[in-house]
């Protein structure tokens, strides 16, 4: 390996990392700020203790967001600088805005929220973790936008002294179609993530407090019957109401439904901008959209493979096993006999076009990331249908079977955002500014040209570093929210905070919250 | 004042922003196992809170101003980003690998109630707030210097390099003052028994401070330094002599007015040190990086000049108005028991 390898290796690990924690705090912020609009209006305790409850599960994930996020910010930097080099006068402008737009948002109204619970008064202090809402998105929104711009350059040209490429249309880059079609995929995609999560914590919740009820009624109704799970050592004490905080039927119905319903508009969205960026693909990148596929020569009516067996980075030995005739066409033109370029031949018209090179992506890794980004939203869809029929009516599920699929579903949007951008991020190489085919022709840069000229003892101290540092953090990540989870929500958080009134006595006010 | 002058003043601005405010950060992750040190676990471990709660919900938003600085340093200077941050790795390496710890630790370290697991966030803290400030200071001072810098505009100097004298006088400057701000700001922040140990520890800090800050002020002014900026220096040294006086008659509020214009002082020396050069390289001055030759296109910058124009103020507004929501002091006596969960349900 050298050092090009392993900086690309440092890149993929630290971002598909971030971005595993990303989509979370993308989501989840507004659904967290819907909670506490909906405790707002009705004055229920219930909406106020799921917004206690998933607002720590956020805070936990936040914080190791924000602090993979810097690395982010830096590697272009430390590890690209050739890159940073010649994209740096377009590509800097919006990761310059999102920190002053965007950054300073988020981070300022989070501290705001955290601690400003009793301190503000509630309107304002609703209005803070809707600007926190605002600020990831906002974020997301520029971040797309320079991606879009490795993607499809545009509103730039190229300077023949400095050999570098300079921005001379801001707007141009702000509504560039790949960045308007990548950005709602994306932030459908994290509120798919974010549903999903609370449905299925949710979901769980309410199969287990209401078997665990059932338990308890149990030797009471019929005589006997022996109890389905063993009694609680405290036994008959515990018959009384339960404790209001885990009360399933007033809080966790209501954050399924209201995932459910976020889970399956996120689901159309995605679908109806995954299908508009794709089309854009076809036209802009038609490279990624041949590798999707391992569609080695140019075919009309191209077929839609399912299971394809072969070492696909050499054509002769892939077999398509299952395939729908024509998708891919359609996915293409929305016409089934559509003709749709081949990689071979795309290649060949590369060579022409940018001088000798392999122009290929790695096809095994685009053809099965492109198959898991859709295969896996099946998870959050089956999750989806599932509730809204055990939950019909007012009922509350005691099904193991959906306390398993509610689990199992959880991390299945996490993995297919990430099939996503390994799948847009490798099907661009060896790019790493892709040519803007209509566009302007020196714009264009491979990954070999854009890494730093570091030694590769020092790239892979880095690798190992951040590689180390990261599974650590994120094994705690999980035990905590795992340990949140299951404790479920706190009896501190049953009912709003009511500052005590002001005694006249020495003794200090406590805070109502304190790290 | 052309418009990539104009951008190295916002560059400028935005790291005196980051180290007027992170500095009392660092410097509160510090001292909060000074501070915290008492022979009652219980009563030690509020102390520590409430150190820690002083920057609470500030710390944060203090941060981004690094992440703006270094978003603004990509836009406006491409190639003085790109030299800096290839040709500094190790160093900046370590310090993103300290300010990840930190951020956990801070947002984490409640979350578990269990002694175990406090001191390996306040380990965290410690990394996270030591190894930052002193390779800041470190890094700016070697800056200023000059680096081998190639014809290719790359940094040939390797890791030793940059831990020469000057430097390490510019990290322990840092250091030693962001301590010394953080005390202060502790100072300002708290009543009760942490704030009068505070003020003590405030005094004892601010007379090596004048040393060692006014050593490093004072080697920059000769090595690099213009004649106007003299005026930086004398600046520096006065506002570090005042916060010895201040903080001996426990005016923790003027004495924090005066860490924070120490701090401006010094940063604003360095840049002026560096002016019009962004990285000067010690091979050879036509291998300098300049203003000039590091600089964005005019529309870049032009764009940039807009965003800043409007978007600057907006936060600077809501940033104070965060610090006036939270201006109580706060005192151990008022930090409330942990509702951390224990490790095992």
């Amino acid at each position: 390996m050298d050092a090009l390898d392993v900086s690309r290796w440092q890149f993929g690990i630290t971002t598909v990392y971030h971005f595993i924690l990303v989509p979370l705090t993308i989501g989840l912020a507004p659904m967290v700020a819907a909670m506490q609009t909906m405790w707002v209006i009705t004055g229920k305790d219930s909406w106020y203790r799921l917004t206690k409850f998933f607002g720590k599960l956020f805070l936990i994930n936040f914080a190791l967001g924000v602090a993979t996020g810097i690395v982010q910010e830096f590697q272009f930097g430390m590890n690209w600088s050739e890159y940073s080099r010649f994209v740096g006068d377009v590509f800097g402008a919006p990761l310059a805005l999102e920190g002053l737009v965007a950054f300073f948002l988020e981070s300022t109204f989070l501290g705001l929220w955290i601690f400003g619970w009793s301190r503000l008064p509630k309107l304002v202090h609703l209005a803070t973790i809707w600007l926190v809402a605002i600020g990831v998105n906002a974020s997301a929104f520029f971040i797309i936008a320079a991606n879009s711009w490795m993607q499809h350059p545009v509103g730039a040209i190229y300077n023949e002294e400095t050999g570098r490429a300079e921005l001379t249309d801001i707007w141009a880059l702000l509504t560039n179609n790949t960045a308007l079609a990548a950005f709602p995929h994306a932030v459908a995609g994290a509120f798919l993530t974010a549903a999903t999560f609370v449905a299925g914590i949710s979901g769980w919740w309410m199969v287990r407090e209401a078997r665990r009820k059932q338990a308890e009624f149990a030797p009471l109704s019929e005589n006997g019957l022996t109890p389905q799970a063993p009694l609680p050592a405290t036994g008959v004490a515990t018959l009384q109401a339960p404790l209001p905080a885990t009360d399933s039927r007033s809080m966790f119905r209501s954050a399924a439904r209201m995932s459910f319903i976020v889970m399956i508009v996120a689901g159309g969205a995605l679908a109806i901008t995954g299908d508009i960026q794709g089309k854009l693909m076809f036209e802009q990148q038609p490279m990624k959209m041949a590798s999707a596929e391992s569609l080695c020569d140019t075919e009309t009516g191209a077929s839609f493979s399912l299971l394809t067996v072969g070492t696909h980075n050499n054509c002769e030995s892939v077999v398509h096993l299952i395939a729908i005739p024509g998708l891919t066409s359609f996915l293409a033109e929305n016409d089934f006999g559509a003709t749709v370029q081949g990689v071979n031949q795309l290649q060949e018209q590369y060579e022409q076009q940018f001088g000798p090179g392999n122009y290929k992506p790695n096809l095994f890794v685009t053809y099965w990331a492109f198959r898991m980004m859709i295969g896996l939203a099946a998870g959050s869809a089956l999750l989806a249908i599932a509730g809204l029929w055990v939950t019909r009516g007012g009922r509350i599920p005691d099904q193991k079977w959906f306390s398993w699929l509610s689990l199992l579903a959880i991390p299945t949007p996490f993995l297919a955002n990430s099939a996503g951008w390994i799948f847009t991020e490798m099907g661009r190489q060896p790019w790493v500014v892709a040519p803007n085919l209509s566009g302007v022709d020196q714009i264009r840069l491979t990954v070999d040209q854009g890494v730093s000229d570091h030694p590769v003892g020092l790239v892979l101290a880095s690798l190992v570093t951040f590689t180390l540092l990261y599974a650590a953090l994120g094994g705690v990540w999980f035990f905590l929210l795992r340990r949140y989870v299951i404790e479920g929500p706190l009896d501190h958080d049953a009912h709003p905070h009511v500052d005590p009134p002001e005694s006249e006595d020495e003794e200090p006010k406590q805070l109502s919250f304190a790290y | 004042m052309s418009l990539p002058e104009f951008w190295f003043f916002v560059i400028a601005f935005f790291f005196v922003g980051y180290f007027v405010l992170e500095g009392f950060d660092f410097g509160v992750g510090m001292l909060m196992p000074i501070l915290g040190r008492h022979p009652d676990a219980a009563t030690g471990e509020k102390r520590r809170r409430a150190v820690l709660n002083t920057i609470g919900p500030v710390w944060d938003g203090n941060e981004v101003w690094l992440i703006t600085a270094g978003g603004a340093l990509f836009a406006a200077f491409p190639e003085w980003y790109a030299t800096l941050f290839s040709g500094f790795y190790l160093p900046l390496l370590l310090i993103l690998v300290a300010l990840i710890l930190r951020i956990c630790a801070i947002e984490w370290r409640g979350k578990i109630d269990d002694p175990v697991w406090r001191r390996r966030c306040d380990i965290g803290i410690g990394i996270g707030s030591w190894v930052p400030a002193v390779l800041w200071g470190v890094a700016f001072a070697n800056i200023v210097r000059g680096v081998a810098i190639d014809e290719n505009k790359k940094v040939t100097a390797g890791f030793f390099d940059l831990l020469n004298p000057y430097a390490l006088l510019g990290g322990a400057t840092m250091a030693l003052v962001f301590a010394l701000h953080g005390a202060v700001f502790i100072a300002l922040k708290t009543s009760g028994d942490v704030h009068e140990d505070s003020v003590k520890i405030a005094a004892r800090l601010s007379v090596p401070a004048v040393l060692v800050g006014g050593a490093f002020a004072l080697w920059t002014q000769l090595a690099h330094g213009k004649t106007w900026t003299w005026l930086l220096v004398a600046v520096a040294a006065v506002a570090l002599l005042l916060v010895v006086a201040l903080t001996a008659k426990v005016r923790e509020g003027w004495a924090f007015v005066f860490t924070s214009v120490a701090i401006v002082a010094v940063v604003v020396l360095l840049f002026a040190s560096l002016f019009p050069n962004v990285m000067p390289s010690s091979t050879d001055a036509a291998f300098d990086l300049t203003i000039a030759n590091a600089s964005s296109s005019p529309y870049t910058l032009k764009v940039m000049t807009w965003a800043a124009a409007f978007a600057a103020p907006v936060v600077l507004g809501y940033q104070a108005w965060t610090y006036w929501v939270f201006r109580q002091r706060i005192s151990s006596a008022q930090i409330p028991d942990s509702i951390g969960l224990t490790v095992k349900s």
